[in-house]
């Protein structure tokens, strides 16, 4: 692996707007990813395997949960500062933005906010730490887009609920220590349950052949009469509300996630273009190459204005769902046109393992399609606006 | 054992230097400034020595209130408090002076900087302090191992490396080989929300005088472009060398 010459794009001094402490956030989760992910990320991804080490690292700089309570082994960071840490993170590989998005958004987020005391203490340390890894399942088979029309239930045996069904799509499951799963009660009412590796009848098979993050372990979850003890239930928040609460904690971090994408593309293809010789000078003289690099910082400093004040809502607790859903609907799709502009603009160098364009193109091909589809969230704003449900 | 480590606020290594004023001044728009990698490898050395026997460490910088991110910095990676002297550090004996100043009153075991700072390369300040504060001193160290109050300091020479003894309080200017890149530490954010709480004191700058000052800078002309020749055209070569180089 060449090495990372990374260096953000700033065009609206936005900067300026970011506080001492969120840029040193940003610094250090950027030093990070030049350091631990740069030099194993390309392998990781050509061979298909989860680089386990890094969860470790994750934890050690505080990319787990970061504005979790210190208490609760988080950092006490604002929504921003989750942003920016997202953005590098996924700078470097969008596999790596979601084993931290789900640890973080997907399991610690509805641990400390769902969960009682007694949970949050026994779980967010180690998950916090990257001792324990966890996953979310709420996505199943036969229901994707449709997560209330879930097969997944469980039944009140007295002393322990019967937890039966399948969850499919669901990031860090192979190594995951602990899920939070969603599932229906006897009454018809979605449920968080937290099951943990090792209760006999489940399993976590995984998916394998994937030509999307690659470095990102994906699989099943698969419950057989599992035995799940009462304490372990989410008591706090029930209904479709509750998972729905977490995804826009992990939207959020998406649409932030994305920019780093796009952010690596751009400066790659930036870079290419000063040093490419065609012609008799660099390709990055011709007016049509111009034309995408121009595009691309436009739709990139867009982007970033949208997150930044998206982030300040979040901060003061104003975002609302469909807000979030914006963000990420406009932002990863941004990031796929520039992935492709931008693999244009390297021709062949391009498809090849020494750039990291088409890495990140294909990453995004699930990031457009997972945490609520470009569709879904297009629909979400029409229903905002129009009032229309145009869902069923 | 307290320590204080001097911390330059330099900028990052990539940086486009331009200059203002009538070249007089350097131009810090669009510069991103970082700790002088010098003084970061003294700073890590000084967290490990903290760690294994329970020192303080202390950061300082002479300069504007716009260091004061990179002071952060060093307190989110684990030292214990942070002063800032208000002066601009335009002259080494000045800045010396000031440190000195500071440094007397705190009866520090061990003071620390890098071998030089990768803005103005003076290298002067580690030696200068040395000096006014009366203590051993040892320059471009690439080795530091403490016992009690003995040091054994490896420091670099030329051919090879002269390994020395010492009694604290002494003063060493680092390098590379104190520790290596690897174990530089990048801030975990819980060490970014710690740096909040903890103390970065402002001391207005006491007296001492500047001993020199900047008459102009200039920057090395630009490269000129490269002619590639093809390796049989021996004749083209001659000419290029006569008419354009003329060095035959």
């Amino acid at each position: 692996m060449a090495t990372d010459l990374f260096k953000a794009p700033d065009y609206y001094n936005l900067d300026d707007l970011l506080s001492e402490e969120h840029i040193m956030v940003r610094d250090a989760t950027r030093d990070w990813v030049k350091r631990s992910i740069s030099p194993i990320i390309e392998e990781a991804c050509q061979k298909a395997e989860f680089p386990k080490q890094i969860v470790s690292g994750l934890g050690e700089i505080g990319a787990f949960g970061p504005y979790i309570p210190e208490e609760y082994g988080g950092a006490g960071l604002d929504q921003i500062s989750y942003g920016l840490i997202m953005q590098e993170l996924e700078r470097g590989d969008s596999g790596v933005r979601s084993t931290a998005s789900v640890q973080s958004s997907l399991v610690m987020y509805p641990i400390y906010k769902y969960g009682n005391e007694e949970q949050r203490k026994k779980y967010l340390p180690k998950l916090a730490s990257g001792e324990h890894l966890g996953c979310f399942g709420l996505t199943e088979p036969n229901h994707g887009s449709n997560p209330s029309g879930m097969e997944t239930n469980f039944k009140d045996l007295g002393d322990h609920y019967l937890l039966n069904g399948a969850k499919m799509w669901i990031s860090n499951a192979p190594f995951a220590d602990i899920a939070i799963v969603w599932a229906k009660s006897e009454e018809n009412r979605i449920h968080g349950l937290i099951v943990e590796r090792g209760m006999e009848g489940f399993s976590t098979p995984e998916t394998h052949n994937k030509w999307s993050l690659r470095a990102s372990a994906t699989g099943e979850l698969v419950f057989d009469n599992v035995k799940v003890p009462k304490e372990n239930l989410l008591a706090n928040k029930s209904g479709l509300g509750a998972p729905l609460g977490c995804l826009d904690s992990a939207r959020f971090g998406i649409a932030w996630g994305a920019i780093g994408a796009a952010m690596d593309c751009y400066d790659t293809a930036l870079r290419y273009s000063k040093e490419r010789i065609q012609f008799d000078k660099p390709i990055g003289a011709f007016q049509l190459q111009q034309k995408k690099l121009a595009e691309m910082i436009t739709e990139i400093t867009k982007a970033q204005l949208l997150t930044f004040r998206l982030g300040q809502l979040r901060n003061e607790g104003r975002a609302t769902s469909a807000q979030i859903s914006m963000a990420k609907r406009n932002n990863v799709d941004m990031a796929m046109t520039i992935a492709r502009d931008a693999r244009q603009m390297l021709g062949g160098m391009g498809i090849t393992g020494e750039y990291p364009i088409m890495r990140h193109m294909m990453n995004l091909e699930s990031v457009v399609t997972y945490e609520g589809t470009h569709d879904i969230h297009l629909l979400i704003t029409g229903m905002d606006v129009t009032g229309f449900n145009a869902f069923k | 054992m307290k320590i204080l480590v001097c911390i330059s606020h330099v900028p990052d290594t990539t940086s486009k230097i331009n200059f203002t004023n009538n070249n007089t001044e350097f131009d810090s728009n669009g510069i991103t400034f970082v700790i002088n990698p010098y003084d970061e490898f003294g700073l890590t050395r000084a967290m490990q020595i903290k760690e294994a026997t329970g020192a303080t460490v202390t950061v300082i910088n002479v300069g504007s209130a716009s260091t004061e991110p990179t002071l952060r910095k060093a307190l989110a990676i684990g030292a214990d408090d942070a002063v800032r002297i208000n002066a601009e550090p335009t002259d080494a004996a000045f800045v010396a002076r000031l440190l000195a100043d500071y440094a007397e009153e705190q009866n520090f075991d061990l003071i620390i900087t890098g071998r030089e700072s990768i803005d103005y390369n003076g290298g002067a300040v580690p030696g200068m302090l040395a000096t006014y504060l009366d203590i051993p001193f040892v320059n471009a160290c690439i080795g530091l191992e403490l016992k009690g109050t003995k040091s054994t300091v490896i420091r670099e020479i030329d051919g090879g490396k002269e390994t020395l003894e010492g009694n604290l309080p002494m003063l060493l200017a680092g390098q590379k080989g104190l520790v290596e890149e690897k174990d530089l530490r990048i801030p975990a954010m819980r060490g970014i929300m710690m740096a909040r709480k903890k103390p970065l004191t402002v001391i207005e700058a006491g007296e001492a005088v500047k001993q020199t000052s900047v008459l102009g800078f200039e920057l090395p002309e630009a490269k000129a472009a490269c002619t590639m020749i093809d390796a049989d055209n021996v004749e083209q070569l001659v000419e290029l060398l006569h008419s354009e180089a003329k060095v035959i």
